[in-house]
C-alpha cells in the first residue's frame, strides 16, 4: 500500500442528531496526489470536508462513527485549529476571506496556522508569485476584490500556512470558465511544485478531473464508485451523469433529455 | 452680556476629562464587540468591581496605590475571563438577544456581590493622585481630569496601534468577521475570546479606578456604563476610533449643556444625539459598513 496522508474510514456524520448526511463514506488521499470528490448537491461533499477539518462542530454535526486519520494520528477531538497547525488546511466553500481586512492581512491570519510548528514563517512573496494579482492589491481591503481575486485569496492563506493536505471545497464557484481553468492550473502547480496533497470538492467535474489523479463519486452520501481518473472519464455512468457527454457520442439538447430514462447501474 | 471664554475653557478641559473616561470604557465594549459580536451590559459593573477591587487593596490592604492599580487591573482581567468561561462561552451559537440577556444578569450578579462584600454605602477612594491643580493658561483643571485623560487617551492609543501592527489584533479582526474561517487559519478561536474579554476587563478595571477618584464609589456607578454605551452607538459599534470621537462628542455635549442650559437637559442633549447620528449613519459614525457585493 502507498503512503496515505489522509484515510477516512467509514464514517457516518449526522447533523442536529438527526439529519443523516454521510454513510458509511470510506476514501483516502495518498502523499503528493490530488483527489477530487464529486458528485451532485447534497451529496455530502461538504460534509466530508468538515468531518475531515472537524470544522463540523461549528455547525453542530458530528461524526458519529468511523475513523479519520490525517498523517498517521486520529483526528478525533483535535481543535479546528490544532489541525490546521498539524498542517491539514481547508479551504472552505464560498471563500470566506476576511473581508474588512486588507489583502495583507488575511495573510497575516494565516500565519497563526505556523504557531509551534518551529518551521520559518512564509514569505509573502511565495503567494505573489503564484497570484501577482494579489501583490498589486495587497494593501486594499479584501471585501473589494473581484470573485476571482477573493478565491485566490483563500488559496494563498493555505500557502501561507504550509500544509500537507488542502482541502478545497469548490473554487470553481460563481467564477467565469475562464477564471476556472486559471485557478485551476494554478492548484496544478502548486501540487506539483510543492508536493501539497489536495482533497477536491468540485461540482465542475470535467475541470476536476483535469487536475485530479483519483476521483470518488458520491451519492447520497455514499462513495458509488472511485478510481483513477482515466478509468472514470471511460466509465459510460460518469461520462454521462457527470461529464454530459452523450453514450453515443451526440450532443444532447436539454429539451429533449430524459436525465432518468437509463438508469444509473450503481443504483440498481 | 459678555460670553466668559474663561469659565467656558474651564468647562471644556473638564468635560474633556470625562470625555476620556467615557471613551475608556466604550474601548472595553468595544473590545468584545468586536472579537466576540456580544453586546456586554455589563461593562459599567466590571468597572464598578475594578475601583471597588482598588478600594479593598488601598484602605482595606493599605497597599501603595501603583500596586494597587496593578493588582486591580489584573482583578479586573481575571474577571473578564471568568465571565466569558463561564456564562458567555456555553451560550455560542446561541441567538445575539440572550447572549444580550444574560450580560444584563451577569451586571445584576456583580451588583449583588458587591452590597455583600462592601455594602451599599457610597465610598470615597483615598485620594492617590495628589490635590495640587494644574493650570494650563489661566484656566484651571483638577488634577484628577488631567491624569484621567492622560492614562485613557494613552491606553487608547496603544489599542489602536495593537489593532493595526500587532499580530493578535489581526487574529482578533479575523476572528471577528469569521470564526469558522479564522478557525481554518490556525487561529484558537476560544483563546481570542479569552483575550478579548481579559482586555476588556482590564480596561474597565482602569476606568473604574479613574471613575472612582472622580467621582466616589457604589454599587450603582454601573450606570456610567450605559453614557459609555451611548457613546459606543454613536462612534460605531466595532471602531476604536469611534469610541475616541464619540466620546469627545458626548463629553462636550453633556459638559456644555449641564452648564448652560441647567443639568436636565444633559440626558435630552445625548440622547437627541444618538438619534441624530444613527438617523444618518446606521453603523454609527465609524462603525463597519457591511461590505455587500451585488
Amino acid at each position: 500500500m502507498t503512503d496515505t496522508i489522509l484515510d477516512v474510514r467509514n464514517i457516518e456524520v449526522v447533523y442536529n442528531n438527526t439529519v443523516q448526511v454521510l454513510r458509511g463514506l470510506s476514501l483516502s488521499v495518498p502523499r503528493g496526489q490530488v483527489v477530487a470528490l464529486l458528485g451532485s448537491n447534497g451529496a455530502g461533499k461538504s460534509t466530508t470536508l468538515k468531518a475531515v477539518s472537524n470544522l463540523l462542530e461549528l455547525e453542530d454535526g458530528a461524526v458519529t462513527s468511523g475513523a479519520i486519520t490525517f498523517d498517521g494520528t486520529p483526528i478525533a477531538g483535535l481543535k479546528p485549529h490544532a489541525l490546521v497547525r498539524r498542517g491539514l488546511f481547508h479551504v472552505m466553500e464560498g471563500r470566506r476571506i476576511f473581508e474588512d481586512l486588507t489583502v495583507e492581512e488575511n495573510l497575516t491570519a494565516a500565519t497563526f496556522a505556523l504557531s509551534g510548528r518551529g518551521v520559518a514563517p512564509t514569505k509573502f512573496d511565495t503567494v505573489y508569485e503564484y497570484f501577482p494579482r494579489l501583490f498589486e492589491r495587497r494593501t486594499g481591503r479584501a471585501g473589494y476584490l473581484s470573485g476571482g481575486e477573493q478565491q485566490m485569496l483563500a488559496i494563498g492563506r493555505a500557502l501561507i500556512a504550509q500544509p500537507k493536505l488542502i482541502l478545497l471545497d469548490e473554487p470553481s464557484l460563481g467564477l467565469s470558465p475562464k477564471l476556472v481553468e486559471e485557478i485551476f492550473t494554478i492548484i496544478a502547480r502548486i501540487n506539483r511544485e510543492r508536493g501539497v496533497s489536495m482533497l477536491l470538492v468540485e461540482q465542475n467535474a470535467a475541470v476536476a478531473m483535469a487536475v485530479a489523479h483519483t476521483g470518488y463519486i458520491l451519492e447520497t452520501g455514499k462513495v458509488v464508485i472511485d478510481g483513477p481518473v482515466e478509468k472514470l472519464m471511460r466509465d459510460e455512468d460518469v461520462r454521462e451523469f457527470y461529464l454530459g457527454v452523450a453514450g453515443e457520442g451526440s450532443e444532447k439538447s436539454y429539451r429533449d433529455v430524459k436525465h432518468y430514462k437509463r438508469r444509473k447501474r450503481w443504483l440498481s | 452680556m459678555d460670553f466668559d471664554w474663561l469659565f467656558f475653557t474651564e468647562v471644556t478641559l473638564a468635560a474633556l476629562g470625562n470625555s476620556a473616561l467615557l471613551a475608556l470604557t466604550g474601548l472595553a465594549f468595544v473590545l468584545i464587540y468586536k472579537a466576540t459580536r456580544v453586546v456586554n451590559l455589563a461593562i459599567g459593573e466590571m468597572l464598578m468591581i475594578g475601583a471597588y477591587l482598588f478600594f479593598s487593596f488601598t484602605a482595606g490592604m493599605g497597599l501603595p496605590p501603583w500596586g494597587a492599580v496593578i493588582l486591580s487591573i489584573i482583578g479586573g482581567a481575571l474577571l473578564g475571563a471568568a465571565i466569558e468561561r463561564s456564562v458567555i462561552r456555553p451560550m455560542l451559537g446561541e441567538a445575539a438577544i440572550s447572549v444580550f440577556m444574560v450580560t444584563i444578569g451577569v451586571g445584576s450578579v456583580l451588583i449583588g456581590l458587591t452590597e455583600l462584600i462592601w455594602g451599599a454605602e457610597p465610598t470615597a477612594l483615598p485620594d492617590f493622585m495628589g490635590k495640587t491643580p494644574i493650570f494650563i493658561g489661566d484656566a484651571y483643571v483638577s488634577r484628577k481630569v488631567v491624569i484621567g485623560f492622560s492614562v485613557a487617551a494613552a491606553v487608547i492609543a496603544l489599542f489602536l496601534l495593537a489593532f493595526r501592527f500587532w499580530r493578535g489584533g489581526v487574529a482578533l479582526r479575523a476572528t471577528a468577521s469569521d470564526q469558522a474561517a479564522a478557525y481554518s487559519c490556525g487561529i484558537n478561536v476560544p483563546a481570542v475570546f479569552s483575550l478579548a474579554w481579559m482586555f476588556a476587563g482590564a480596561a474597565a478595571a482602569g476606568g473604574g479606578i479613574l471613575v472612582g477618584a472622580v467621582g466616589g464609589i457604589a454599587p450603582t456607578m454601573g450606570v456610567f456604563g450605559l453614557s459609555a454605551l451611548v457613546v459606543v452607538i454613536v462612534g460605531g459599534l466595532d471602531s476604536i476610533v469611534g469610541v475616541l470621537i464619540g466620546g469627545i462628542l458626548v463629553g462636550l455635549l453633556e459638559a456644555w449643556c449641564g452648564t448652560y442650559l441647567g443639568g436636565e437637559y444633559k440626558m435630552l442633549a445625548t440622547f437627541s444625539l444618538l438619534m441624530l447620528v444613527l438617523l444618518v449613519r446606521p453603523y454609527g459614525l465609524f462603525g463597519t459598513v457591511e461590505i455587500e457585493r451585488l
